[in-house]
């Protein structure tokens, strides 16, 4: 009989069709707003992707990766004498104008990291050398950026390059590729020494302390160590994704309003599929009364409606999914829109449309359950 | 629902004492008032009368697909009004054949996925019901147009396959619902024969509600409604012309 449903709903190609757009579009809004929003959360916390290191000290005020509460210098050696630290560098971070030889500005995220060691460098360079940074005035820039200020200044930014930033001269000596952040333009790598003099003066700089843990140590324990002996925030880089992310949550309204993009996607999917279901199962009353009258019990005939029910739901979440992945393609490909489709995000769209399916198949088994047979002696 | 079922032409089919009435208040009407009826096997019994006199509602109760207020139904030995509804559905299914009105054939399906229905749901494989549809297909005639689609052919050609469904899984009692009342005089013979075919099989009984006088001659006995119930039972050609000139 599940064969019999399958012809019976491929044989209806409108209705088909009709009941799988519904499908697609509510798969579409969905796992389009959920990649949207996990694409977003994922460029909010870029820094900690593009750093990498397995503790992050930060002023105890701290919650998210953007947010900078500068310290002491000197919170350094405090950092590297705790128990189980096996090295400790400065990091400084902060947005800041780059001035062009045209005169244009454009603000970028300008990274420091630890002169000798150059702990937190991109990990894939494009052109030139990460040693080239201890160079005098040397700076290296992220692909985005060598786009976006080249635009500003009408041609493609190349090695040599010269900027200036706070009075002072920088120089390009490398390209890199980093994943881009959601809020500070480019990023672009110095030493720690070179950034503090690029930033507008403080009397405190330092963003933030990498700290790594000694071999057998636990990365957590050494942590709430550091939190307990220095005063300070020591945060694993797990801890201190999950706060960003956290943060963010908590303090914008993008899961509002991704939020209601899913779930306009969820219940226009419900609306569609639903009554376009409801409608299918009507136009079939005297058939599927037919089979009630032949013999078809009402236990069946609900089976073979949540097999077309399912049937409709799977094709139009794999063509949905499909449709997003090629969206999301072509959106990562120009760099612009944050997009991240993650299988958990797949999974939750899958669980939404299984719903939707399950409504609109309740929908027609609650009218055969209430058809009887006899109908179909009647003219 | 007993397993076994009688054979004997006493038993074929006894409805007595139906009653069945719709509605409450104002809206009430009593369709069925004490109906007697029966039925023998290998005959073709024809059940006539005027419109609204319960001709379908007793069609309705006698396979199974509506409950009598009162009153017995005993079909082939079995005592259809003490079955489950689980019950009767799979009696249907086994003994029951169908011949409607309006076809009921499924139009986005082939002619003979429509005939092998009977058989899918008894839980034949899809093969073994497709081979057995076509075999009887060909027995009315329509062994060329298999794998045509229901709203392509005409309606006599419908209703010769909604014959061949009703008789695919060789059911002991097949009960048709005004069969020749969207059809030309032509199509309604060439109907009537098939279906007097299918009574002449033995251990087969044909019920046919009807109210066209064009085809009484093809029945073996004829009940006469009125009023709800079962006034006049005509028993040969004989008898039913003598009542009928017309035909």
């Amino acid at each position: 009989m599940f064969r019999l449903a399958l012809r019976m709903l491929y044989g209806d190609r409108s209705k088909y069709l009709m009941l799988m757009s519904g499908i697609v579009f509510a798969t579409i809004l969905m796992a389009q707003g959920g990649s949207l929003f996990c694409g977003i959360m994922s460029w909010m916390a870029s820094t900690l992707h593009n750093v990498r290191a397995p503790i992050w000290v930060s002023d105890p005020m701290v919650q998210q990766v953007g947010d900078n509460r500068p310290m002491r210098d000197t919170d350094v050696s405090r950092v590297r004498s705790v128990e189980g630290v096996s090295w400790a560098v400065p990091l400084y971070q902060s947005v800041i104008q780059v001035k062009l030889g045209n005169g244009k500005a454009q603000a970028v995220t300008l990274m420091g990291i630890d002169n000798t060691s150059l702990i937190g460098a991109p990990q894939t360079m494009l052109e030139g050398d990460i040693e080239d940074l201890r160079k005098p005035n040397s700076v290296i820039i992220d692909i985005y950026g060598v786009q976006l200020l080249g635009r500003e200044l009408g041609r493609p930014i190349r090695v040599g390059d010269r900027f200036e930033m706070n009075d002072r001269e920088a120089v390009v000596v490398g390209i890199c590729k980093v994943q881009r952040g959601f809020m500070g333009g480019p990023y672009m790598y110095t030493s720690y020494d070179r950034a503090v003099l690029y930033a507008p003066s403080q009397r405190k700089m330092l963003s933030f302390v990498l700290a790594g843990v000694q071999e057998g140590a636990d990365a957590a324990t050494v942590s709430a160590r550091i939190s307990a002996e220095s005063g300070l925030r020591a945060y694993t880089e797990d801890e201190f994704f999950w706060s960003t992310i956290a943060w963010y949550m908590r303090n914008t309204p993008i899961p509002i309003n991704i939020g209601l993009i899913v779930l306009i996607g969820f219940i226009v999917g419900t609306a569609v599929s639903g009554q376009a279901f409801y409608a299918f199962v009507l136009e079939n009353t005297r058939n599927l009364g037919a089979l009630k009258a032949m013999g078809l019990g009402t236990w069946r005939l609900a089976a073979m409606l949540v097999i077309q029910s399912l049937t409709v739901g799977m094709t139009g979440y794999g063509i949905g999914m499909g449709v997003v992945s090629l969206m999301g393609r072509a959106l990562i490909r120009s760099g612009r829109v944050p997009f991240l489709l993650l299988w958990q995000v797949g999974a939750i769209v899958g669980c939404a449309v299984l719903i939707i399916c399950t409504i609109s198949a309740l929908l027609g088994i609650s009218r055969i359950a209430r058809l009887e047979p006899a109908i179909v002696f009647r003219s | 629902m007993n397993d076994t079922i009688s054979t004997s032409k006493a038993a074929a089919l006894q409805l007595s004492g139906l009653c069945k009435s719709f509605g409450s208040g104002l809206s009430y009407t009593k369709v069925l008032h004490k109906a007697h009826f029966e039925a023998r096997l290998g005959e073709l019994l024809m059940l006539v009368g005027p419109s609204g006199c319960g001709k379908t509602t007793l069609l309705s109760i006698l396979a199974g697909t509506l409950h009598a207020d009162e009153g017995e139904v005993n079909v082939l030995g079995q005592a259809l009004h003490a079955m489950s509804e689980k019950e009767r559905t799979a009696f249907r299914a086994k003994y029951l054949g169908f011949i409607f009105q309006q076809f009921n054939l499924i139009p986005t399906i082939t002619v003979a996925e429509n005939v092998s229905v009977p058989l899918l749901i008894q839980g034949h494989s899809v093969r073994k019901a497709l081979r057995k549809a076509v075999q009887t297909l060909e027995r009315v005639g329509l062994g060329k147009r298999v794998n045509e689609r229901p709203m392509k052919l005409s309606g006599g050609e419908q209703q010769r396959v909604a014959i061949a469904r009703a008789l695919v899984h060789e059911p002991t009692l097949v009960l048709c619902d005004e069969p020749t009342s969207a059809l030309d005089s032509e199509n309604g013979v060439a109907v009537m024969k098939l279906l007097r075919e299918a009574a002449n099989e033995p251990g087969r009984t044909v019920i046919v509600v009807t109210h066209d006088p064009r085809i009484y001659h093809f029945a073996d006995r004829m009940a006469e409604m009125e009023d709800g119930r079962v006034f006049r039972v005509l028993e040969g050609a004989q008898d039913i012309a003598a009542h009928h000139p017309a035909f």
